[in-house]
């Protein structure tokens, strides 16, 4: 019997707490952020809306590997290569279907170059499907993004725009191995 | 047979707009009730809520009731559609005509029956139907699960509701409503009928199904209960229906245990209104704060403890009625 | 209120009819419930409201929920209502139905023949108070066989449903072996 009134009073006690508490809550902080008034912050890294960066030279950087189109798990990136006439290569088109992008950042962990890289933007709302697909002139940007400073040219053993192999940043001059002189 | 004079005229047309107006004014105090749980759910949450539609987002019941009147109104194809028609229609009916003998004021009530407490009793044991008729007219388990739920829950808890307003009506000595209100002049029936106010209260809220104790309609496990199968302005209706029952709990825990419309300075209407009002925000903090018993727990505690409790009260109630007449 | 108890009586007849005649068992019970609403009716407008009340809340509130809980539960389907509809044959009917169309007749007869005078409707109240007198003064005895009636049904309910796990269990949980499973405990 007097564990029957324990368990009464205990279990009345402790939904009058709760309900207590919970009025209580009236005169707390509110917790949610009211969004267009109020904009989030969001890191550098976040990933958002994709751009296509420069070198600092203001060269695109792309070179139309399509290794990001490869790693795209939703096939979203769609690119076809061209070659200028020093032997660069670039994209003739990079088309990127956002309605279909999952934004998991699988492209610029591929990208070599440093050209694809996703942005701390994510307010590309439409009404019309159509618009959300995005042609290379929406996608290049002016800057560098993430990476100052990086010229991928610069540093690769290409010959390619006049500059010969060997004469890279940090790279040796070729090796004869048509001769045994050391 | 009967020949109209132009005052009884005059008179009927009267009763018919108050008719009207009350009928309305519930209504829309059901329709209100959306928006103002959700505020306040929000408080209580630490959000916010609807803000948007309308100043402190008082439009949004606007908003949602054009988006459900616009909504196409489907019946299932497997569906008993007579009664799948009329399910909703019952429970609207049932609670519109249950706020016909509450007194307002002394003078704003549509019926004065002799029997309101019945009456009231009565409405609210026909609103099961509505319930069950929409689980089995469903064909769909999940709402005939809900539907078996609410036809033990609600049985079991008029039985309480009832005892625990014999101790009411007992001080009384009236089952009419405008005369409970009057035989609380001196004293609330809230302090000496305490045990009664809570098993009412807790019953009231096991009648309309409302958290926590809804689990004909347990979004977990049964989706979303009877009503599963429902969608536009039938949907509504269940909808507004539940709301209209909040009103209608309040409105009788103001009447039968806080005054109705006594109360100092202010006029009649106004602390009716407040005191209810007090009531609608309980329910919703109660929703807010408490966790939905499991079944068996749910009707254990109805036979085992409300039950004992309740019959005590209406005995002692009896004894001292007895014993000071 | 004369218009009232006669416009109730109709429709109680009618849905009573539909009660025998509705072959899906849920719409019969619907009809059922509709007709002791129209009963309810007709007990008000001869001036007993607490009968009038009682009968909605205890028969059209409680008990027809039990029913249509019960036949709820039975799965009914097309089938079963043609099987209904089967069963609805003019030889089955046919005797019960002229029997009591004679009883109908005879009462007609004591109606009309029978010195019987229509005393016409009033709507004047009885109130719950004088029903509360006489329940608990001439019709006592009645009540209390009422009570021990529903006082021997509680006991048989509480008995059919009384739950045997608990001792099992506590046996299993004392180590001890369980020999008589829970049925034939019972």
């Amino acid at each position: 019997m007097k564990n029957a009134a324990q368990t009464a009073f205990s279990a009345t006690s402790s939904v009058l707490r709760t309900i207590g508490m919970t009025f209580m809550h009236s005169f707390r902080k509110r917790e949610t952020v009211l969004y267009p008034e109020e904009k989030p912050y969001l890191p550098p890294r976040y990933r958002g809306r994709i751009v296509l960066t420069r070198d600092p030279d203001g060269a695109e950087r792309c070179v139309a590997c399509n290794l990001c189109s490869v790693s795209c798990p939703v096939d979203c990136i769609s690119v076809v290569k061209a070659e200028d006439e020093t032997g660069r290569w670039y994209p003739e088109t990079f088309r990127i279907n956002f309605s279909r992008c999952i934004y998991c950042g699988f492209c610029e962990d591929a990208c070599p170059t440093y050209a694809i890289q996703l942005t701390p933007d994510f307010e590309m709302g439409e009404f019309d499907r159509q618009n959300m697909v995005y042609e290379k002139s929406d996608l290049t940007i002016a800057g560098v993004g993430k990476r100052p400073g990086y010229n991928f040219y610069r540093v690769a053993g290409m010959a390619v725009g006049g500059k010969d192999k060997g004469e890279a940043e940090n790279e040796a001059k070729p090796v004869n191995i048509k001769t045994l002189l050391p | 047979m009967m020949e109209f004079t132009q005052a009884e005229a005059l008179g009927v047309l009267a009763t018919v707009a108050k008719t009207l107006i009350i009928l309305v004014g519930a209504v829309l105090m059901a329709a209100l009730m959306i928006p103002i749980e959700r505020r306040l759910l929000g408080l209580w949450q630490d959000r916010y809520g609807p803000n948007r539609v309308g100043p402190f987002g008082s439009l949004q019941v606007v908003a949602d009731m054009v988006k459900i009147f616009f909504k196409e109104d489907w019946i299932p194809p497997f569906a008993d559609k007579a009664v799948f028609v009329v399910a909703p229609a019952i429970i609207m009916v049932t609670s519109l005509l249950a706020f016909a003998v509450i007194p307002f004021t002394p003078t704003w009530t549509v019926a004065n029956l002799n029997v309101g407490v019945l009456f009231l009793l009565a409405m609210s044991s026909l609103g099961v139907y509505s319930v069950i008729f929409a689980g089995w007219a469903s064909d769909n388990k999940y709402a005939l699960i809900g539907a078996m739920r609410t036809a033990a829950q609600m049985i079991s808890y008029e039985v309480f509701m009832g005892l625990s307003l014999l101790g009411v009506v007992l001080l009384a000595g009236s089952f009419n409503l405008g005369d409970i209100i009057e035989s609380q002049r001196g004293m609330w029936n809230v302090i000496p009928q305490f045990p009664a106010f809570v098993i009412f209260f807790i019953a009231g809220c096991a009648e309309i199904h409302r958290a926590p104790f809804d689990l004909p309609e347990a979004e977990q496990e049964l989706t979303a209960g009877y009503h599963t199968e429902y969608s536009g302005m039938k949907f509504g209706m269940f909808f507004v229906g539940e709301y209209l029952g909040i009103v209608l709990i309040s409105c009788l825990v103001t009447v039968l245990f806080f005054g109705g419309w006594l109360g100092p300075w202010l006029p009649g209407f106004v602390w009716f209104f407040l005191k209810a009002f007090t009531f609608m925000c309980f329910f919703v903090l109660l929703r807010a704060s408490t966790v939905r018993p499991r079944y068996d727990q749910l009707m254990a505690f109805g036979w085992k403890i409300l039950l004992p409790i309740a019959i005590v009260n209406v005995a002692i109630t009896g004894a001292i009625v007895v014993a000071t007449s | 209120m004369e218009f009232t108890f006669f416009a109730a009586g109709i429709v109680a007849l009618a849905t009573t009819a539909r009660v025998i005649t509705c072959a899906n068992p849920v719409h019969a019970l619907l009809y059922l419930i509709t007709s002791m609403l129209a009963l309810a009716i007709d007990f008000y407008a001869l001036g007993a409201a607490f009968a009038a009340v009682l009968e909605v809340v205890v028969y059209a509130g409680a008990i027809m929920v039990l029913f249509v809980f019960v036949v709820m539960m039975l799965n009914l389907n097309n089938e079963t209502v043609a099987r209904e509809k089967s069963w609805l044959r003019p030889q089955l009917w046919a005797g019960p139905a002229a029997a009591a169309g004679l009883l109908l007749l005879a009462l007609l007869w004591a109606l009309i023949f029978g010195g019987i005078e229509y005393g016409g409707i009033t709507g004047e109240e009885l109130a719950a108070r004088e029903v509360g007198m006489n329940l608990f003064g001439p019709y006592v005895l009645v009540v209390e066989l009422a009570a021990f009636l529903l006082l021997a049904a509680l006991v048989v309910a509480a008995h059919i449903g009384r739950d045997d796990t608990d001792q099992v269990s506590d046996a299993a949980a004392r180590g001890e072996r369980v020999t008589t499973n829970v049925r034939e405990s019972r």
